[in-house]
């Protein structure tokens, strides 16, 4: 088959959706479009009979009851609620909230929107590799500590953090656990009673399904979570979130996660076989190469790499043909260099060379033959223009050049 | 980010790459930027000390695409001024050319800065040594 371009490799900013899940979808636009809500007629069931069957498919993958399972819009409404939720139910017990420094935006501004109003929030630092100790999850918990909101899987490094040990230090303390598990929920095994969660936050787009829906899991037993609704109105979701239900989006989350449940374990291997393929690719022919995060405990589709004394941008404008992410500062709306990189103690200047690769259900073994060609090809050149490649290869110690600044 | 044609043009061609002697006493070279900051460029210029004219510049840059081809541009542009309009170069000149949007008028500030800072060096060498030591002591 002939290479297609431009190649999509970062399955996780967003995944097309996969043509099953669409083809569930389709007849929901149009014939079968009733309102889920609608008690006393036959478009009304059918909408209702599509929403139970996502709803048990959804909870089929994560090991939930489908009750547990709230829709929302995305992953980023499900952090909302989780987060605001929680400390507006459980303020009178608590004002301490844990999380760590290198979570997801919904996270870290929806703590720092509690702050604002009088939240006492523990940013954790990850070590070098990424990972967050359970310990120091045990030591900042007090007695009033309300919650503990740490991701499964890193959007930029992929790294998986110690959810099931995390899950039992709060399960001990008695402090509810959230988890933003958008890039795990059907990527990797994930559920929800092993993994000691009370609640979860997941979106359909990074699975293949359609953008605009995703959910939240909350525990109904053992112990039974509430929480103050964001969304007031129809009481929708067990109260939890009003708002006419996404049908269709629905029917297209659980179909998603129908396919994931079933083919995930073959999907990693491929996937993983192909990441690996890129790295050696990578790596084994250009030096100076860093790879960020824990080079194993990661997703299988994770590949996030610094290119020491190339920046990041002028990278990928060298692959244009090759849809990636950098965590360089130019590519960045607030011109700073990933927040991640920097808490992992990567220094700025290979935060600004990093490069996210992230592949999925759809690349082949022929879009990684050329990406690898490309990319040592621009990285080459690019050195070739750089003044610091120049310096180091004449033996000067970089860190110790007076730099002039901007 | 959308690029304008001309950034991709001197980004995919880039004019002058390279390196001049630096020990020359007729050539000036200019290093700017910081690694941490994502953009550092060096700038060199050789003068021929009868016309006072620069015959040739080189550069080189890490940086993104707007970064490679601000450097790349000055470049040209420095080719046959002499000392004096060189510095008379603007980085808004340079924005204008490449049609950098908001975001990236930082890399023409630092063209700017590397063809002061080459100029800079080229006058410093050839002040006379007496001076230079004389204007240390003041420093």
């Amino acid at each position: 088959m002939a290479l297609k371009l431009p190649i999509y490799m970062d399955y996780h900013a967003t995944t097309p959706c996969d043509p099953r899940v669409f083809e569930t979808m389709a007849p929901y636009f149009t014939e079968i479009f009733g309102n889920a809500a609608s008690r006393n007629h036959e478009f009304g069931w059918r909408g209702e009979e599509a929403v139970e069957n996502g709803r048990k498919q959804v909870a089929d993958l994560i090991g939930a009851s489908s009750k547990e399972i709230v829709f929302t819009s995305g992953a980023t409404e499900s952090d909302n609620l989780a987060i605001k939720g929680v400390a507006d139910m459980y303020y009178e017990r608590g004002d301490h909230i844990i999380t760590a420094v290198t979570e997801h935006k919904a996270v870290l501004d929806t703590c720092k929107k509690l702050e604002k109003r009088g939240f006492k929030v523990t940013y954790l630092p990850v070590a070098s590799d990424g990972l967050i100790s359970p310990d120091d999850v045990r030591n900042a918990i007090t007695d009033k500590t309300i919650l503990v909101s740490i991701m499964m899987a890193n959007n930029e490094i992929g790294v998986i953090q110690p959810i099931a040990e995390i899950g039992k230090v709060c399960k001990e303390r008695g402090v509810l656990f959230h988890t933003d598990a958008t890039q795990a929920v059907g990527k990797i095994p994930f559920n929800v009673n092993e993994l000691n969660v009370d609640l979860a936050s997941f979106s359909a787009h990074k699975i293949y399904g359609p953008k605009g829906v995703g959910g939240l899991y909350v525990r109904r037993k053992n112990p039974r979570v509430m929480l103050v609704p964001m969304m007031d109105g129809g009481g929708h979701e067990r109260g939890m979130r009003s708002g006419t239900l996404n049908v269709t989006g629905i029917v297209g989350l659980g179909k998603a996660c129908e396919i994931a449940q079933a083919e995930m374990q073959d999907e990693n291997t491929r996937v993983f076989g192909l990441k690996e393929k890129l790295r050696k690719g990578i790596m084994d022919e250009i030096p100076d190469v860093y790879i960020n995060g824990h080079p194993e405990q990661r997703l299988p589709g994770n590949l996030n790499v610094s290119f020491a004394y190339v920046e990041g941008e002028s990278l990928l404008m060298g692959i244009n043909d090759i849809a990636v992410s950098s965590g360089s500062a130019c590519t960045s709306a607030s011109l700073e260099p990933s927040y991640v990189l920097k808490a992992l103690g990567v220094g700025e200047e290979l935060a600004h060379s990093s490069i996210r690769f992230g592949l999925g259900r759809f690349n082949t073994e022929e879009e990684v033959d050329y990406t690898i060609g490309r990319v040592n090809e621009a990285v080459n050149r690019l050195r070739d223009l750089s003044p610091l490649w120049e310096m180091v290869q004449e033996g000067i110690d970089l860190s110790t050049v007076q730099w002039a600044g901007e | 980010m959308a690029y304008s044609d001309k950034v991709i043009d001197h980004y995919n061609n880039p004019r002058n790459v390279g390196n001049l002697d630096k020990k020359d006493p007729n050539v000036g070279t200019g290093l700017v930027g910081a690694p941490e900051c994502g953009d550092v460029m060096k700038l060199q210029i050789k003068i021929n000390p009868e016309t006072n004219v620069i015959e040739d510049a080189k550069f080189k840059t890490f940086g993104c695409g707007s970064a490679i081809a601000s450097s790349s541009l000055a470049t040209e542009w420095l080719k046959g001024r002499s000392v004096d309009q060189a510095l008379d170069i603007k980085n808004t000149e340079i924005v204008k050319e490449l049609n950098l949007p908001p975001v990236k008028i930082h890399c023409s500030v630092l063209a700017e800065d590397a063809i002061k800072a080459a100029v800079r060096d080229y006058q410093h060498k050839q002040t006379p040594a007496e001076q230079k030591a004389e204007e240390a002591v003041n420093a």
